[in-house]
């Protein structure tokens, strides 16, 4: 965004009033524009983000008890938190289920989808694959959690119904054994993730010059061929975006959690934000459970920024 | 935007069809259909949950008990719906999840449109400033400002209505909005607000003849997003919303999840019901969701 203002390029010697008079009230009325969105900002974003900050340096019940002022109390107890640190662990298993293998598959489907099966079938075809791939993104998130927990579960569920048509007899038990229940949400996140990248990624190969994919078949390049040289080189900027709004939901994996496991088996899928809820509103440990979102919060803005500055680097030096 | 690696007047365009190419080396064509049953087959996997959901949210409780998920209802029952009506109020849940939904989507679009047209327009100072904080503001994870927001809906009464999450959100959705209204707006010509000046129309009437009409297209893609995604929160509205009366559709059936008073077909009638209006909004609009999926991806 440049914010270099370019002014009108009217000529001096006939300035229309508007102009004249605009050149006055140009700084005040802009402003009126922008003031609901200020102050509802204050309200809803800026004030209670200060205010968690504030309540991380504090020992409080919430409600009527009383605020003790902690120091960094908080901080250190939290670095020392096994339960926050496994949770931390956790959301890496997140960010291998919605940032690393969607987009590495959604690469290969768009791609498939967009240089093989439209080419080979219709553009009918494809579009049909595409909005079954992009069904679980617009599905509640919550109903989402339940349909999962209605498939993952140990008796009568859905898989291991399908598990046991294949003749498997020792049935896993997905979401209360506390070794492999962070599989079945990774599991859940894979199959809400899966849609996005494949359409983001084929509606950025709808602006690739078709003659490249043309030119690389004469060539003889084959589909893996197209595939490294062509469509990854071209679509950067979009597997930019979505590797970095992944990666930002990855680490705010909430809901799939809530409802699949409640953080059990014995706590073993835990993730930060779900720990702070229990916190707030479980424990009635509010000072804490702010401790937890702040370090999140500053977390998930260090690793935005740092990927945008990387993405600009990049570029400057492309150019 | 990646620098153009190959130069494109380098490029001779082929005479002959790619599929054709393709087909040179398949001669059989059996590649093809491999590749699309592989596909087809991933795709059914992906719909699989959703479909089986419709079907047994249809089958009486000993007909789900006694052959489990995969087979073919003995009948055609509403118990499961009958059911699930007698613990949640759905009619009232679906309701507060329209006029949340719409008019954040409604209110939304409008700030956006302002805030932008003084940040991409106006291009006041400290607007890329703004633009930051806003942005900050998209990714700030919910639970850093959840305890804040439910002790000012404690103590503005407006927790347990629908207003505490139509104001949040608003603000939210918002945020985003102006972002990508403000990208779009700075892209515009300058000519035509000098010819809206020298007509002698002011800031108002300058932003609803000649800017409106211009991003017209983006507010309505961004409409039919901030709709989808406000029905689809969970985190706050958990927190805001836990009374009867306010509860939106997909709150209303999580808070039933682990209770042993609700079984299982219940469960699948009222995820079926849930998941309905969804699923009727993306049929309507799949094309604007498919294709607005990208906006501001790549600027």
């Amino acid at each position: 965004m440049s914010t270099v203002i370019e002014g009108p390029a009217i000529a001096p010697d006939n300035p229309p009033a508007e102009a004249i008079k605009a050149k006055g009230s140009r700084a005040v009325s802009y402003w009126l524009y922008l003031a609901p969105m200020l102050v509802g900002t204050l309200i809803v974003v800026l004030v209670p983000f200060g205010y968690n900050v504030y309540l991380s340096f504090f020992h409080w019940k919430g409600g009527l008890a009383p605020m003790r002022f902690s120091g960094l109390d908080n901080y250190k107890n939290l670095m020392v938190d096994e339960q926050f640190w496994s949770g931390f662990v956790n959301s890496l298993f997140m960010i291998v289920g919605i940032v690393i293998i969607p987009t590495i598959l959604g690469l290969i489907l768009a791609s498939s989808l967009f240089d093989y099966i439209s080419k080979q079938f219709n553009d009918t075809v494809a579009s049909v694959l595409r909005a079954l791939l992009y069904l679980p993104q617009i599905v509640p998130i919550a109903v989402a959690g339940i349909i999962w927990s209605w498939v993952l579960a140990t008796q009568n569920g859905v898989l291991n119904s399908v598990l046991e048509g294949f003749g498997i007899s020792s049935l896993p038990d997905w979401l209360g054994n506390p070794n492999i229940a962070i599989y079945a949400v990774v599991l859940m996140v894979m199959w809400l993730q899966l849609g996005y990248p494949v359409v983001i990624f084929m509606s950025a190969l709808e602006r690739v010059d078709p003659a490249l994919y043309e030119a690389a078949a004469l060539d003889g390049a084959g589909w893996w061929r197209r595939f490294f040289s062509i469509t990854i080189p071209q679509i950067r900027p979009e597997i930019f975006v979505v590797v970095l709004t992944a990666t930002i939901s990855a680490l705010k994996v909430f809901a799939p959690v809530l409802i699949l496991t409640m953080g059990g088996p014995e706590g073993s899928t835990v993730v930060p934000s779900f720990y702070a809820y229990r916190n707030f509103f479980e424990l009635s440990k509010v000072g804490y459970g702010s401790t937890i979102s702040t370090v999140m919060s500053v977390l998930i803005i260090v690793i935005a920024w740092a990927m945008l500055w990387f993405q600009r680097r990049n570029l400057t030096e492309e150019a | 935007m990646s620098a153009q690696t190959v130069s494109r007047n380098a490029v001779p365009t082929s005479p002959i069809p790619i599929d054709e190419i393709d087909l040179k080396r398949h001669p059989k064509g059996v590649m093809r259909w491999v590749v699309l049953v592989v596909l087809g087959i991933l795709g059914l996997i992906i719909v699989a949950p959703i479909l089986l959901l419709v079907m047994d949210a249809f089958k009486s409780n000993a007909d789900y008990s006694a052959n489990g998920p995969l087979s073919w209802p003995e009948g055609f029952s509403l118990e499961g719906f009958k059911a699930y009506m007698e613990v949640v109020n759905y009619p009232r849940a679906l309701l507060n999840s329209i006029v949340i939904s719409a008019l954040v989507a409604a209110f939304g679009v409008v700030l956006s449109l302002m805030s932008a047209y003084a940040i991409g327009i106006g291009r006041i100072k400290g607007g890329t400033a703004m633009l930051t904080i806003l942005l900050l503001a998209t990714m700030v994870p919910q639970e850093a400002l959840i305890y804040p927001l439910f002790y000012g809906a404690q103590a503005t009464h407006t927790i347990n209505t629908v207003w505490s999450v139509i104001i949040v959100f608003t603000i939210l959705q918002a945020a985003y909005g102006t972002y990508l209204l403000s990208s779009v707006m700075s892209t515009l010509p300058m000519s035509l607000l000098e010819a809206a000046a020298l007509d002698g129309a002011g800031r108002w009437r300058t932003l609803w003849s000649v800017i409106f009409p211009l991003v017209r297209g983006t507010m309505s893609v961004l409409m039919v997003f901030f709709f989808i995604w406000t029905w689809n929160e969970f985190y706050i509205p958990l927190v805001l919303l836990s009374g009867q009366d306010s509860q939106t559709v997909p709150i209303a059936i999580a808070t039933l999840q682990g209770q042993n008073a609700v079984n299982v077909t219940a469960m699948n009638a009222g995820s079926l019901l849930s998941l309905l209006p969804t699923l009727v909004f993306f049929l309507i609009f799949q094309r604007t969701l498919t294709k607005g999926v990208t906006l501001g991806a790549v600027k």
